[in-house]
């Protein structure tokens, strides 16, 4: 299964339409929708936080969020 | 002429919007900072002059991505805007929107437009548009959004004049629009029987506060308990705010398509490159660490000149007082009591500003985002976030701001550990008691012929600051039961450098804040204090004559006499009465009962403990003329061993207890009012008072 967490540093996928109970509103708000492209630009020194740019926004979240978060790899 | 009554404006936007600039631009040095009612949140407001007979008061509300909040900033917002009856409610809102991601900025627009209030749109950092390739038809977005749009940029003063025009004119139009209709798209029904509820207010004010268990003093009972029937199937409601998220995206898409274009290969990278090396895995920590060790280090080298300017300006100032009023209790109030307390606030003035200064730089270039990111994880490992840096690094000016900074931590149990540690961290306040007790017993040599050694041992007592806080942090995570949804997501803003406007403003707030918060309660307490040592119980009146009768016969010349009796009046005032009281429980830690009397003094805040041995000294001196507080200090005799009062065991210990005891009034209050019970502040001054009572102990036992 993939998710946000599997993906690989500067690697793309489409956020899944099954998702969509699992993101947090406060996430969904900030553009993190499904059906939406994201990309992984950094991983912290310990793995963890994810730092991600989608739908415009550029934002750090916790590895165990993102693992919730199922995606297509593109 | 007739001057009409001054318009309510609110700004209303995502963090880093530049709703800050704009307010500043748009008030200048009008501004004050307030607090909202029964909320610890601070209000910035301030006025602008729109023409000749008419002025706005504008308010920065806090930043947020939407209207539902997720911490205690962003709750403000939702507040001010359903009070409806509230005296402060806006006649107008300015959502200020940042042109690079102006889809997500629309997001919150969105929101705010359907509550149908006047409102503007300004879309902010217009200057960056030829840069980053972005196109924008402001005719056809004005007539999608059915709101006056303006293009400005706060940095630049663009449009600025365009805002103020639209400020006076929007506030005449009295008819607005919902503009997404959330109804119909999600469920026709349940939102038709919500909005017959209250006729009075819009379907997306009563949608807000079923979701947001917020009822403003506009609602009825009768109409609260129909409401909350509304929210009865909590993962209905749920749902539908998740719908209603994706349907204005939605229109927010159809509507950007026909009028905004970014040229994406035109962005330049410099983000990116910045990136790969402030969180690169070994520089990211290196630079966070040069940048920690740079801030110190100005801290100290800049702050002495003008520390020591104000501690003379304050003598001159006392010794001005003496010579020109007659002697009386009004002349020592004001030479003892009062002139010393302000003296003892405004001589931190400059670290704290400085310590401001960086931290202001730091989050305006974007740089701060970065530290959150290299930090959360292991912040984490000891119960807090990312975010709980800034508090503590603020920490070393003063524990005040740096609890208040703490509101933009969501999850309650990482914000609350936060608060309950951040007390540790040096603050400025221990310094002075930290540089006296070090010139005292740490003798002056170097260390490897380069480093000094008390410069050292300070150096020891900062990262003892630290250390003890992660590690109570830690402690507190295993022990703390407390519920919390510890919810963690951080903006990477745009690298920028800092304007320098803001920078000012920023640094002037945050030391206002500190002066008049922590200002009330140290000149209260010198009052106080200065009361208790020239005041006693009964006897006190006669000690003098006491004096004299006992030492009639000795040949005693007329001002060891004087000092004598000094001396016995300050053993028989009250706050005499109080050290000797809580000798027997001090002894252990190598204390007697004048150092009693600092530490007393002292519970109300630290730095007391400096000006209190002053004052005990300096009636007890054989030599006033010459001696410092530090010649004093060092040739007091301990009666009973006959050796030094001051030696390394007494003064180690002392310090260990300056380093843990909570000796700050100030900062119980404000953690009182960010925890909203006394039950926090209470076992913070218990607590940490047990372990500066059995580490100072511990620490005179291994130094004796
Ligand atoms: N390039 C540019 N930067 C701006 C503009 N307005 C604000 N900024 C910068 O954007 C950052 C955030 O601004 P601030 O006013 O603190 O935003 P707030 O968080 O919404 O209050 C700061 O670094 C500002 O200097 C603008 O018009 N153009
Ligand atoms: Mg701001």
């Amino acid at each position: 299964m993939n998710t946000i967490a599997t993906l690989v540093k500067g690697e793309i996928g489409i956020i899944s339409e099954e998702s969509l109970d699992v993101i947090p509103l406060k996430l969904l708000e900030m553009g993190c929708l499904p059906g939406v492209e994201v990309e992984l630009l950094q991983v912290a020194p310990l793995q963890d936080p994810l730092y991600i740019c989608v739908n415009g926004s550029h934002l750090a979240i916790r590895k165990e969020m993102a693992a919730q978060i199922k995606i297509i790899k593109s | 002429m007739e001057i009409h009554k001054p318009i309510k404006v609110a700004l209303i936007g995502n963090p880093n919007t530049g709703k800050t600039s704009l307010f500043n631009q748009l008030t200048g040095l009008t501004q004050k900072v307030g607090n909202y009612p029964g909320v610890t949140v601070d209000k910035k407001q301030g006025t602008c002059r729109l023409s000749i007979n008419q002025t706005a008061i504008i308010t920065d509300l806090p930043g947020t991505y939407s209207i539902n909040p997720t911490s205690v900033d962003e709750s403000i917002v939702l507040t001010s805007l359903l009070n409806t009856t509230d005296k402060d409610f806006p006649d107008v809102i300015v959502v200020v929107a940042d042109i690079e991601n102006l889809k997500r900025n629309l997001f919150l627009f969105s929101q705010v437009k359907d509550l149908e209030i006047p409102i503007i749109l300004a879309i902010n950092m217009s200057d960056q548009m030829d840069r980053k390739g972005i196109s924008l038809d402001v005719e056809t977005l004005q007539k999608e959004l059915q709101t006056e749009v303006v293009l400005i940029s706060a940095r630049k003063n663009i449009g600025i004049e365009a805002v103020k025009e639209k400020i006076a004119n929007c506030a005449k139009v009295s008819i607005t629009y919902p503009l997404c209709s959330i109804n119909h798209k999600i469920d026709g029904d349940y939102f038709k029987q919500l909005k017959a509820v209250s006729p009075n207010h819009t379907l997306y004010e009563l949608w807000l506060m079923i979701t947001q268990n917020n009822f403003p003093e506009s609602i009825t009972d009768e109409e609260k308990i129909k409401l909350l029937e509304f929210t009865q199937d909590v993962s209905m409601v749920k749902r539908y705010q998740h719908k209603e998220t994706i349907y204005r995206y939605q229109q927010i898409n159809e509507i950007l398509k026909r009028t905004y274009k970014i040229d994406r290969t035109k962005a330049k990278d410099l983000r990116g490159k910045l990136d790969k090396v402030f969180t690169h895995k070994i520089f990211g920590y290196v630079i966070f660490f040069g940048v920690l060790l740079l801030i110190f280090q100005s801290i100290f080298d800049w702050s002495t000149v003008p520390m020591d300017f104000i501690d003379a300006q304050f003598a001159n100032l006392s010794e001005f007082v003496t010579k020109q009023m007659n002697s009386g209790v009004l002349r020592d109030l004001i030479t003892d009591g009062i002139i010393p307390g302000i003296g003892g606030v405004v001589i931190f003035i400059p670290q704290i500003a400085i310590l401001f200064l960086f931290v202001a730089i730091l989050e305006e270039t974007g740089y701060m985002s970065r530290v959150v990111f290299l930090m959360d994880k292991i912040m984490r490992r000891y119960g807090m976030s990312g975010k709980s840096v800034i508090p503590l690094i603020s920490g070393t000016a003063c524990a005040i701001p740096a609890v208040m900074a703490t509101r933009t931590i969501s999850g309650w149990k990482e914000r609350l550990i936060t608060i309950l540690v951040t007390p540790f961290t040096t603050c400025s306040a221990r310094l002075p008691v930290y540089a006296i007790l070090i010139s005292l017993v740490i003798p002056d040599k170097k260390l490897f012929g380069y480093f000094s050694l008390q410069g050292f041992t300070l150096l020891c007592l900062y990262v003892l600051g630290f250390a003890i806080a992660i590690v109570s942090a830690f402690m507190l995570h295993k022990l703390l039961k407390v519920k919390s949804t510890s919810f963690f997501v951080a903006e990477m803003p745009n690298y920028k450098l800092p304007s320098i406007k803001n920078v000012v403003f920023d640094v002037i707030e945050k030391t206002k804040a500190f002066v008049f918060g922590a200002g009330k309660i140290i000149l209260a307490i010198s009052i106080v204090l200065w009361f208790l040592a020239s005041n006693g119980p009964d006897s006190f009146e006669s000690v003098a004559d006491e004096v004299t009768n006992n030492i009639e016969n000795s040949n005693l010349s007329a001002t060891e006499v004087q000092r004598k009796i000094a001396s016995s009046k300050l053993e028989k005032s009250y706050i005499g009465i109080m050290g000797k009281a809580i000798e027997p429980a001090i002894k252990p830690l190598g204390y007697d009962w004048k150092i009693g009397i600092a530490l007393i003094s002292s519970f109300a805040a630290r730095e007391v403990f400096v000006g209190t041995l002053a004052t005990i000294y300096s009636v007890e001196s054989d030599d006033e003329n010459t001696s410092t507080i530090k010649q004093r200090m060092r040739a007091e005799i301990n009666p009973e061993t006959g050796e030094k009062r001051f030696n390394l065991a007494v003064g180690m210990s002392l310090l260990i207890f300056y380093a843990f005891a909570m000796q700050c009034m100030g900062t119980l209050a404000i953690v009182k009012r960010e925890t909203k019970s006394w039950r926090w502040p209470m076992a913070q001054l218990i607590g940490m008072g047990i372990l500066a009572y059995v580490a100072s102990f511990i620490t005179f036992i291994i130094f004796s």
